[in-house]
């Protein structure tokens, strides 16, 4: 199977370049990542990052053809060769296929990705009906892979102030969140013209979820208890 | 400033983004009913004329006007956000499409009043 991949060495390279490759695959690789891992046998200087190799962890996203996506559950009968592969776009490259997460993860912790309740801790737990566990159906999947986010041009242009899809995701969870008290102080904390209002509702984010969420359902939800607050 | 300042919104935003889809819909609104009656009146300049001598027609006229004005301005604001960084420069875009945007309404309100 051919590869074109991106590779960057800022200790051996002046500027990235994309590296032809040919790999011989077993019958045993199926995925993207097997594929990935077998051509590192061939060539161990390809830097990228995997872990759970099940579509769970999040690590081994990349732009496969163009497209943002995780290489461990893409299925190499889906993919067309050459296979191009280039690091997540927009957030700066480390090394190879690995991109410094710093920016995002910034912007995931702006929102407070936590519980707060001010009551006393139960002895148990803070319990809830099915019907208010549901509401969260849809926003407890995301596992911070940064497909969404690095897919979305709002977030290249201003990573540092526009919080992105998956952060506005993270804090749609909270504010929906019926163990939640700090609704207020959350829409409070987005009511800005760059942390929310950069989504101009193009939807890379829906197309590209490798958990098919939808931040754009999500930031729709956000705006909606605003205007509702406001008015 | 320091880099471990707490994040918080500039509590602005929301009435803008409110502005934008609501003057959308007053926009439509206004090339919907323009339609209808333009293909309901003679098609000459006395039709096009006594059409806009209506002061009904040139007070919505003047309102979509204000919607487009107000529709553009967050538009326009939110390119300069975008793509400009510098912010002497932002600042500048920003007052000079103010500036742009009123003097165009202006000449429309001159026009439309002369009628």
């Amino acid at each position: 199977m051919r590869f074109q991949i991106y590779r960057y060495d800022p200790d051996k390279d002046d500027k990235p370049y994309m590296q032809e490759y040919d790999v011989k695959l077993e019958a045993t690789d199926r995925m993207l990542l097997d594929a990935i891992v077998r051509l590192k046998q061939q060539d161990d200087s390809l830097a990228f990052r995997r872990s759970c190799r099940e579509g769970v962890c999040g690590s081994d996203a990349m732009n496969i053809n163009g497209r943002n996506g995780l290489a461990c559950i893409t299925n190499l009968k889906d993919v067309q060769e050459p296979v191009v592969l280039r690091p997540l776009p927009g957030l700066p490259v480390i090394r190879d296929l690995i991109v410094d997460m710093t920016q995002f993860f910034k912007q995931y912790h702006s929102i407070k990705p936590y519980l707060i309740n001010n009551d006393p801790a139960p002895e148990k737990e803070r319990k809830q009906s099915p019907e208010d566990r549901e509401m969260l159906d849809g926003l407890y999947e995301c596992i911070l892979c940064a497909c969404c986010s690095t897919s979305c041009p709002s977030f290249w242009w201003n990573p540092d102030k526009f919080v992105g899809p998956a952060g506005l995701l993270a804090a749609y969870r909270f504010i929906a969140d019926s163990r939640d008290q700090a609704t207020n102080e959350r829409l409070d904390n987005l009511d800005d013209p760059y942390r929310l209002f950069r989504c101009h509702t193009i939807m890379n984010c829906v197309d590209v979820c490798p958990k098919e969420l939808s931040p754009t359902f999500a930031i729709g939800k956000i705006k909606e208890l605003m205007v509702k607050r406001a008015v | 400033m320091s880099k471990n300042r707490i994040v918080v919104g500039a509590h602005y935003g929301l009435r803008d983004w409110i502005m934008q889809r609501v003057t959308a819909l007053v926009m439509l609104a206004y090339t919907v009913a323009l339609v209808v009656i333009l293909l309901a009146i003679p098609h000459d300049h006395e039709g096009w004329r006594h059409l806009f001598a209506n002061h009904a027609v040139k007070v919505f006229t003047l309102v979509t006007f204000i919607a487009l004005l107000l529709h553009a301005w967050v538009g326009v604001r939110d390119l300069w956000m975008d793509y400009i960084k510098p912010v002497g420069l932002r600042l500048t875009l920003h007052v000079l499409t103010i500036i742009w945007l009123v003097a165009a309404f202006i000449y429309a309100v001159n026009i439309i009043w002369s009628v």
